[in-house]
């Protein structure tokens, strides 16, 4: 019987070591907080100001926006720039059809777009933080850019004047054992009104809040599971003991 | 029968009166008694005897969840992802409700599937109890169908699509099939039309199916009793005195605390996974249907949820080279048969069906023949108790033969099911089909091996250790 069980846990074991390579972009690492309010309330500026007049979020209402800390008067007075109330949902007003055409596709809503961009080669953030921070200058391309993350995508670079202008540059790297390989590597060409190390923090807390706007119920889902965990824990004490009262006397 | 027949009931303290009222207009006490206080229940059920009582608890979950989430949902295709988004987010708790359908849908099949493999194990579906398994395979098919209308309901990329290939596998079929698919759809392509009628289906339809299927299941369980893991009939020993089985306690209080006990294990895990991780790394929750669904853009790569993955694989796996394969264990198989039975009617039938079949492998589309396959690989488990001809139920007391080849279609089954996770390259191709293989050869050759297998002797009664 042991050996059975032995031999059923290694078999059970061997889909694991079958398991194929990744996907062929690497992402990087998004550097983020979500506890980190001021993070939160600095990705929600930049979010109503450089996405939210083609992208829209509609699924999430400004006055939500106070569980980062702000209050309804400054909701209105910093956040909101067409005639929204602070209880409507974060839509915009462009048409979807006049999108197509500029753009080639419509621009997506991006209330859950932290979410829908995860995959097994990195979170939703991850991806994120590197697409945003990935653009190029490609002059055969309609809007003069090209990404490293996501090939010939229909948006321009709207950040272009703070991160300036990249090009993609490839270079070959000699490996050991005598063997070339070719690397393509973004350079920064043009500056822009922001330093790199600057724009990337930018772009973090960016990030955070889609991250954020993705799943708001995050931080209440996990508190409440902490509770919901502690109650189950007390649960099973008990059903333990009555258990064991109860088969005592089962010979 | 006069009302005043029955006897009272007794125990109750101040509900007494109010119950005897009850009871001598409706079986109250018969049942409380056939079914809890007085069944009696082997005493040696283990581990794996927990996930019938949580399979349950499990259906209830999707019943309540479901019926709170049916007031918010919109069944239209321009309102259900935005609707399930305003669950997630402005329906108070309606975060919590949605996971708890969503884990619960996952949790469902790993329950079903644990106690599936009870069965499997201890010969749970041997005489008497050829019903039970039988009405417990119908449940398994209605939550595949139950699972699979759900899943169109988020409308999402991955439930739009994966609708799609699925209703499109009907218009392999032939003659009938593009119409049939149509018929299903309701419309030319999967819309909204075909969420409506897949909201009906997994909101009424299906779990009234489910519900009464769970009830015929309990009651054929209830007529014939428990099997165990050793696999002996308790009723074969009973008390001179009581006339109960001297192994058997009583279903109450015995398996209802420890059951109870089960339940908040279970729980305790299903809380960790919907409050910590609810998208499980996608596998419950996947990321792709937080896209909401669009006819022209078809993802590069579409897999169903991970609890039909193992299907979806041997539906891949059936390609042209494939079918040379299976013509060659048809022929040989029909040989085994043809061999084994005496009787000349049965033979010429078999060489018929064979005939029949390996004229239809070269001549039909290879890709009806991934959806027979498919349908044949859920379907053979209805043909268990019939197949297993070994003269021991469990495990316990079967040779090497027998836990080998279970062993190695549970290893054949996980690696179905991570492949259907992936995409196609020739080797995982090859892979699937050699474990196609061995998950058919698994139940076809069973009635071969299960004679040939070394058992040892079943005990006379139940291996219990006393109370631990």
């Amino acid at each position: 019987m042991t050996h059975f069980r032995k031999l059923l846990v290694a078999l059970l074991a061997a889909p694991a070591l079958a398991i194929a390579a990744g996907e062929d972009v690497t992402l990087d690492r998004a550097p983020i907080n979500e506890h980190d309010l001021i993070s939160l309330q600095r990705g929600a500026q930049v979010f109503v100001n450089y996405c939210l007049n083609c992208h829209g979020a509609g699924y999430m209402r400004y006055n939500r926006l106070e569980e980062l800390g702000l209050t309804t008067q400054q909701i209105r007075d910093n956040l909101i720039f067409t005639g929204a109330k602070v209880g409507d949902l974060m839509k915009i007003a462009m048409d979807a059809k006049d999108a197509k055409e500029w753009f080639g596709t419509p621009p997506p809503d991006l209330s859950v777009i932290a979410r829908a961009r995860a995959s097994p080669a990195g979170s939703g953030a991850d991806w994120l933080y590197t697409y945003l921070r990935g653009f190029y200058r490609d002059p055969t391309r309609h809007t003069g850019w090209n990404n490293t993350v996501y090939r010939e995508v229909g948006m321009p670079h709207v950040l272009w004047q703070l991160q300036g202008e990249q090009v993609l540059k490839t270079e070959e790297r000699a490996l050991p054992g005598g063997r070339k390989e070719k690397a393509q590597k973004l350079a920064l060409e043009k500056p822009g009104t922001m330093t790199p190390l600057e724009y990337d923090k930018l772009v973090a807390d960016l990030v955070n809040f889609l991250v954020y706007m993705g799943e708001p119920a995050k931080r209440s889902r996990i508190e409440l599971g902490i509770y919901v965990l502690i109650f189950l824990g007390v649960m099973w004490v008990l059903a333990y003991l009555l258990k064991k009262e109860y088969w005592k006397d089962v010979h | 029968m006069a009302v005043a027949e029955k006897q009272p009931v007794t125990g109750a303290g101040p509900f007494n009166g109010l119950l005897t009222w009850v009871d001598q207009r409706f079986p109250l006490v018969q049942l409380w008694r056939e079914h809890l206080a007085e069944y009696y229940a082997p005493k040696n059920f283990n581990f794996w005897y927990y996930f019938g009582s949580l399979a349950l608890l499990v259906l209830v979950l999707q019943i309540v969840t479901g019926i709170l989430l049916t007031m918010h949902y919109k069944p239209d295709a321009a309102q259900a992802f935005a609707s399930v988004e305003y669950i997630m987010r402005d329906v108070p708790g309606g975060w919590l409700i949605r996971y708890m359908h969503s884990t619960g849908a996952s949790a469902f099949f790993i329950v079903v599937y644990l106690h599936m493999f009870r069965g499997l194990m201890y010969g749970s579906y041997r005489k008497p109890r050829e019903l039970i398994w039988i009405f417990g395979m119908l449940i398994y098919l209605s939550l595949m169908a139950e699972a699979f209308f759900g899943y169109l309901l988020p409308w999402g990329q991955m439930s739009y699509w994966g609708a799609q290939v699925i209703v499109n596998l009907f218009d392999a079929i032939p003659l009938i099939g593009p119409d049939l698919a149509l018929w299903i759809r309701g419309d030319y392509v999967v819309s909204d039309a075909t969420l409506n009628r897949f909201f009906s289906f997994h909101v009424i339809a299906i779990p009234l199916v489910l519900l009464g299927l769970v009830a015929a299941h309990i009651m054929a369980l209830h007529e014939v009793g428990s099997n165990n893991p050793d696999g002996v009939e308790i009723k074969k020993n009973l008390d001179p005195k009581t006339g109960h089985p001297v192994d058997g306690i009583p279903f109450h209080p015995y398996y209802t605390v420890k059951d109870t006990l089960g339940a908040v294990v279970f729980l305790i895990v299903f809380c960790v996974i919907m409050f910590f991780m609810p998208e499980f790394g996608g596998y419950f929750l996947e990321y792709n249907n937080y896209i909401p669904a669009d006819p022209l853009k078809t993802p590069p790569h579409i897999a169903p949820v991970w609890y039909f993955t193992p299907y979806y694989s041997i539906l891949r796996a059936t390609t042209e080279n494939f079918m040379w394969v299976l013509a060659a264990g048809l022929i040989a198989y029909s040989a085994m048969v043809i061999a084994a039975v005496k009787i000349n009617a049965v033979r010429i039938a078999v060489v018929v069906i064979a005939a029949l079949l390996l004229v239809g492998f070269f001549t039909l589309d290879p890709k009806v023949w991934g959806v027979v396959l498919m349908g044949a690989a859920v379907l053979i488990f209805f043909g268990l108790p019939w197949l297993d001809q070994s003269p021991v139920r469990s495990i316990r007391y079967k040779g090497w033969l027998v836990k080998g080849a279970l062993a190695l279609f549970v290893v054949a089954f996980f690696i179905l099911g991570y492949l259907g996770t992936q995409t196609v390259t020739e080797g995982r191709t090859l892979m699937a089909q050699v474990c196609t293989l061995i998950y058919f050869v698994f139940f076809l050759l069973m009635p071969w091996y299960t004679r040939m297998d070394k058992t040892r002797p079943e005990p006379a009664r139940v291996t219990w250790q006393g109370a631990h």
